[in-house]
């Protein structure tokens, strides 16, 4: 596993960070195989996939808090990451006021965190416990600190769990333009491909491996993905269809190809 | 009343031990208020335990004593900290097989030093009106390193304490944080026990912050008004144990309890009644 940040002739010079082989086990379990992306600045790319089926995993491998067995990561020269974790448990224990948790992010100006807020519409939240906000609003809070740094890439945990209906395509249409707006890549977990498929330039289908990739109106035609998510999970099914050479058994693992 | 706070006031050793105790007790509100945002008081106890193995190391080996605890206080954090990392055995096992080992430990080995006599009740209880010159600059020396440190990183221990991942991903060593920490709060167990004794070290670090939970919107209010809850408890336990003649350092655990219960029960009677308006 290489770590690397200096200049590589194998990233191209238009990437932000790039994944190649990577391959990942807990124990027996194989996490990961063969799994590779790259982002480029103002490109979202979003994995879905299955519970289980190592998103996250992935996610933290290109962040660098884990380390995959083989494969590497490339990222682009001091390239300034964005993370918004899927949860964040504030201790009751602690008082931490929405704008303190702001500020531990680096010494922003209050300057800086009301204009982010209100480019949020949460700065009614700013002298908030942060305990106390709801799930929707501590999301948007979340945002905001992964803002607050100015990232060229945003890594986003589902952004939009906890978040209702009509909030949710309220918050990837903001990061949609977010994206084109700052030119920062973003690479976000979702479970609902629908939702986000209008904020999405590449969707990667991830059970384990890259079951399938492409622009979001065609994995969601794509029979992988409809393998993995029930035929329901589609309600537009387009005619277009690729050949699809392999299946999952229960664990994820691909079968053997039953007629060829 | 007035005439014997007078005599109290210009006796040595009570100037000394409200210095140690005072000093003590500004650093140990905001240490104490990572100690209870973190969940380890059960590591600040297994410290203190370790120091009891250190003074019977130092009676030993005719090293200085507070020098022996000190130095078994960080090695057993250090130790802690990377088993900790690396292990997969829980923390709350490691943390009770270590602290009553080195307890055990420490008592038999200072009674087979039996050419040394101990008062063990002074190390387990404290004994903060004995305390002598050289401990006065120790624990004035220890409260300015750690005092220094805290400012120094404290926007970064704040950080890592709320979330570790976020914190790595913004840029911070969040292991060496953690040591820093864990360091900082070996020093300070280390020469708190000549005032409140091994046993009842942890109780000054932890009431206090617990006390100021509710008083606090942010983690900097909570740390200080912590400290201004441990310097009152020392003070007035001081003078309630030289009033009363009874023993200091419980005094002061118990004053500082008094005033935990104290504001723990009209927050919850002023959170009742605005829950009800």
């Amino acid at each position: 596993m290489k770590n690397s940040n200096l200049d590589s002739p194998d990233l191209a010079n238009s990437d932000l960070v790039k994944a190649e082989s990577i391959c990942k086990n807990f124990g027996d379990r194989r996490v990961l195989e063969d799994i590779n992306l790259s982002i480029k600045p103002g490109q979202i790319v979003t994995l879905i996939g299955p519970n289980g089926a190592g998103k996250t995993t992935l996610v933290r491998i290109i962040l660098g808090l884990i380390k995959a067995d083989s494969g590497t990561i490339l990222q682009a020269p001091s390239l300034n990451i964005g993370y918004m974790p899927q949860k964040v448990h504030v201790e009751p224990t602690m008082p931490l006021t929405v704008a303190r948790f702001l500020k531990l992010a680096n010494k922003n100006s209050d300057q800086n965190i009301n204009a982010t807020l209100q480019e949020l519409n949460i700065a009614h939240l700013e002298k908030q416990q942060l305990s106390i906000i709801s799930g929707g609003e501590l999301q948007r809070v979340l945002l905001a600190r992964a803002l607050l740094r100015s990232p060229q890439l945003l890594v986003l945990d589902e952004p939009a769990q906890g978040i209702d209906l009509s909030g949710q395509a309220e918050l990837y249409q903001l990061i949609s333009e977010i994206s084109t707006q700052k030119q920062c890549g973003v690479l976000m977990i979702s479970h609902d491909l629908h939702l986000v498929m209008s904020a999405t330039d590449e969707v990667i289908c991830l059970n384990h491996h890259v079951c399938c990739h492409g622009k979001p109106e065609h994995v969601s035609t794509d029979p992988a993905y409809l393998d993995l998510f029930g035929a329901s999970a589609s309600q537009n099914l387009a005619i277009y269809t690729h050949h699809h050479n392999h299946e999952h058994d229960i664990t994820g693992k691909i079968r053997a190809p039953e007629h060829d | 009343m007035i005439e014997s706070i007078a005599i109290m006031l210009t006796t040595d050793f009570v100037i000394y031990a409200l210095v140690a105790g005072i000093a003590l007790s500004v650093i140990a509100g905001p240490l104490g208020s990572f100690i209870v945002w973190r969940r380890m008081s059960y590591f600040g106890d297994t410290l203190a335990h370790s120091a009891l193995l250190g003074i019977a190391i130092g009676l030993i080996t005719g090293s200085n004593p507070q020098l022996s605890i000190i130095i078994c206080c960080l090695l057993f954090a250090f130790i802690l900290t990377v088993l900790n990392r690396s292990s997969s055995v829980s923390t709350d096992t490691l943390l009770g097989i270590l602290a009553h080992s080195s307890l055990a430990l420490g008592i038999v080995v200072l009674a087979m030093a039996d050419s040394v006599r101990v008062d063990l009740e002074a190390y387990l209880f404290g004994a903060l009106l004995t305390i002598s010159n050289a401990d006065l600059i120790w624990t004035l020396a220890v409260v300015l390193i750690v005092s220094c440190t805290l400012y120094v990183f404290w926007n970064d221990l704040v950080s890592i304490t709320v979330h570790a991942e976020l914190a790595k991903i913004e840029g911070l060593n969040v292991n060496r944080l953690n040591l820093i920490l864990v360091m900082l709060i070996a020093l300070t167990i280390a020469v708190s026990m000549k005032i409140v004794g091994v046993l009842l070290v942890t109780s000054l670090l932890i009431i206090p912050p617990a006390a100021a939970r509710h008083l606090a919107e942010t983690p900097e209010q909570m740390a200080i008004k912590a400290s201004g809850i441990g310097v009152l408890s020392v003070v007035l336990g001081l003078g309630c144990a030289f009033y009363f003649d009874v023993p200091v350092g419980p005094t002061i655990v118990i004053v500082a309890t008094l005033i935990f219960l104290a504001l723990y029960f009209t927050q919850s009677l002023r959170g009742s009644n605005s829950a009800r308006g």
